[in-house]
């Protein structure tokens, strides 16, 4: 399996009279990430379009996290660049941070604040308008109205997860990066997010997911691509993907890179 | 071997060669030439020891970790990060030298074994300090997170330093007569014997440093070449 | 200024999450009182009540109380990943530093002040009039120990250090402070006024504005990863 590495954008091409294409929500080139001697991200190549959702699947170990933790500004690349709405991640940290929400089975709460203080609270930080209304509207939004005076403590997991999205979409930021979000969801709260995951693929925003789930992953995306050993191994739109056969298609990725090291 | 490493290799041998001897001539300048000391005998010998390793500690091997902490946050090279672990093992070394050699040279001339005098208190506090930047090191694991996180260390305990020492001389200057000194009068030959004891261990501070930080810096290139070996690896496993 | 408002936000939820039932200021006023209360013990009875060996005593606990602080309020973030959470947001590393720091200033200056009246009452030393000073001299304290605790309870957070680690890098440090604090307050403690202190209270102010530059300056380098 060959990695296609940077996909020419769909649909977009160059005519008289129409201004250059939009700049890309991500970019991502040459990315390095070494902890210590072992390297976590290879080389990486990545370039999204705004209001694109693309799924990575990949073993663990392959790099998901730390990804995301490079487009979320939380570490720095040990080498390459990376791009959120044209936004160095590293030189323009602060801009980037507030473009990208984080949803990941850290639920980022505090146990003891009520889950409108916890809103409130993010909502300063992010310095967010009005603060308190927008909160309220997410809570509402997130169908947790009734229980937003109570501690975060006395909620289940699939209730804080819910309220972590909340917090997530405060500032209205134009990347989402999920990170395995299913994580310790039961049924009823897998289905509930993936609910909510699919009603935030309006295309004004751009979403990048991880995920083991190959089922819940493919349903939702417009591309998927698996991560193996900090490099990606296959990249295509949804489209051209045999969903029935995807899982065959990731063992054999996962499975060559294996074989090879 | 390159060029440029067997010229390093070579200054290295002429380092050790040129400190061994200047040790040498140290140690037969205290012990042998400089004359005993009238009241307290042939134990004031120890002295040459103990003030040089304590001017080390003192002085140049903690101001270059601080230094060194300072180049680091601001370039991101792990070369100052070795670099300053090294001197700060070197440096809690002869603090601990300098600690030791004390308590012996002031017990049978002052008849204890510790004074609160503010040189060595100082030493004893510093010693604590660059411990526990030696056990930071130790539990932070390896690589750009150790590095920023004992450099942090490295700039405050080094600025701390001249503040515990205030703090201890204000002490004294209020409780005389409880904190006792190091005083004694000292004739040329033995003003002789202390300078060239302090060439000798300044030079065996800068010999100790090149030949730990270059093995270290070696061990990181080795950690280097194998990460590229790998990468290279990969790649040509048909992807 | 967005700055301090947002230090403020910070400081305000961690006093709500510890009024709500964290016990960290129980342990800090049960562990300095037992500090003093041990070190009595080992003490000879009955001398000079207001002498500076039993300011160590009185400054010991200040310290050992004030370390439980300190480090929890690096440790609170750990659960749910909320340190990342603060990191997330686009504020300043300085702020996230203030908030803490404010924190811990608070607790730390009200256990102090809880330690010193249970040390008056213990050895039957009078505050009398210098109550105004020693709380100016408490505050003096609070603020060295809170500086350098909070950046190095970030630094200890940062490679997972147990409470004893904390203290062993922070108490190092301290030294100055300790003296200073501790012929400050015995010289209060015997009706005497900061004036007649010399030097003492500026060497706690040098101590106090050096390391917090420091401390606001170096924090950046603590928490990015």
């Amino acid at each position: 399996m060959t990695a296609p590495g940077i996909e020419s954008p769909p649909g977009i091409h160059s005519s008289p009279g129409i201004e250059s294409p939009p700049a890309p929500a991500v970019l991502v080139r040459g990315l390095r990430k070494a902890y210590g001697p072992m390297e976590a991200l290879c080389g990486l190549d990545l370039r999204l379009e705004p209001g694109v959702f693309l799924t990575i699947f990949g073993p663990n170990g392959a790099g998901k996290t730390t990804l995301m933790k490079v487009l979320a500004t939380l570490t720095r690349p040990t080498e390459g660049t990376a791009l959120v709405g044209g936004k160095d991640v590293v030189r323009d940290a602060p801009a980037v941070r507030k473009r990208v929400g984080v949803i990941s089975h850290n639920t980022y709460l505090y146990a003891q604040l009520t889950a409108i203080e916890n809103l409130e609270f993010y909502a300063r930080m992010y310095r967010v308008q009005a603060g308190r209304e927008r909160a309220l509207a997410l809570l509402a939004k997130m169908d947790l109205t009734r229980r937003m005076n109570d501690r975060v403590a006395t909620y289940s997991r699939g209730m804080q997860q819910r309220l972590s999205v909340a917090r997530a979409l405060l500032h209205d930021p134009e990347l989402l990066l999920l990170d395995e979000p299913y994580t310790g969801l039961d049924q009823h709260a897998s289905r509930m997010l993936a609910e909510v995951l699919e009603g935030l693929r309006d295309g004004s925003r751009t979403v990048i997911m991880t995920t083991h789930n190959l089922q819940e992953g493919l349903a939702g995306c417009d591309r998927a691509a698996i991560l193996v050993e900090g490099q990606f191994v296959f990249d295509q739109g949804v489209s051209e993907i045999d969903a029935s056969g995807f899982q065959e298609t990731y063992f054999a990725c996962v499975h060559e890179e294996v074989l090879q090291t | 071997m390159k060029s440029g490493s067997k010229r390093r290799a070579y200054a290295t041998s002429a380092l050790v060669i040129v400190t061994f001897a200047l040790i040498l001539f140290a140690l037969v300048e205290a012990l042998v030439i400089a004359p005993r000391e009238a009241t307290m005998g042939d134990i004031q010998r120890l002295f040459y020891f103990h003030m040089p390793s304590a001017w080390i500690a003192l002085g140049p091997a903690f101001t270059v970790v601080f230094g060194l902490s300072i180049a680091y946050l601001a370039t991101g090279k792990m070369v100052y990060d070795r670099w300053a672990g090294a001197s700060a093992e070197i440096g809690v070394i002869f603090t601990t030298i300098t600690l030791m050699t004390g308590p012996i040279w002031a017990k049978p001339i002052w008849g204890v074994y510790w004074t609160w005098e503010p040189r060595l208190t100082t030493t004893l506090v510093l010693w604590f300090i660059y411990v526990g930047y030696l056990l930071l090191r130790s539990i932070a694991g390896e690589g750009p997170r150790r590095a920023r996180l004992s450099a942090v260390y490295g700039i405050v305990g080094w600025i701390d330093v001249p503040i515990v020492f205030l703090s201890i001389w204000l002490w004294r200057t209020v409780h005389p007569r409880l904190l006792t000194g190091h005083g004694f009068d000292m004739d040329s030959r033995m003003v002789t014997a202390l300078m060239i004891s302090l060439a000798a261990f300044t030079l065996l501070y800068v010999t100790l440093l090149v030949l730990r930080a270059g093995t270290l810096d070696i061990a990181a290139e080795v950690t280097a070449l194998q990460a590229r070996l790998r990468r290279l690896d990969r790649r040509g496993g048909g992807r | 200024m967005a700055f301090f408002s947002q230090a403020w936000a910070i400081v305000r939820k961690d006093l709500l999450t510890e009024l709500r039932g964290a016990s960290t200021i129980i342990s800090m006023v049960l562990m300095g009182l037992l500090v003093v209360l041990v070190f009595n013990f080992g003490t000879e009875p009955g001398t000079q009540s207001a002498s500076l060996a039993r300011a160590g005593v009185l400054w010991a606990a200040f310290l050992f109380s004030g370390v439980i602080a300190v480090g929890r309020s690096f440790a609170s973030e750990k659960e749910a990943g909320c340190l990342d959470g603060l990191l997330l947001c686009p504020v300043d590393r300085g702020v996230i530093y203030l908030g803490k720091l404010l924190g811990n200033l608070i607790l730390v200056f009200v256990t102090g002040v809880v330690i010193l009246l249970f040390f008056t009452v213990v050895y039957n030393v009078g505050i009398g009039t210098s109550w105004l000073q020693l709380l100016l001299l408490l505050v003096l304290a609070s603020v060295g120990l809170s500086t350098l605790g909070t950046l190095f309870a970030a630094v200890a957070a940062g490679v997972r250090a147990r409470d004893a680690l904390l203290t062993v890098f922070i108490f190092p440090l301290l030294v100055p402070l300790v003296i200073a604090a501790a012929h400050c307050s015995t010289l209060l403690l015997n009706g005497k006024s900061l004036a007649d202190a010399g030097l003492w209270p500026w060497l706690l102010v040098v101590y106090d504005v050096v390391f917090l530059a420091v401390s606001f300056i170096v924090f950046d380098f603590v928490v990015e990863d």
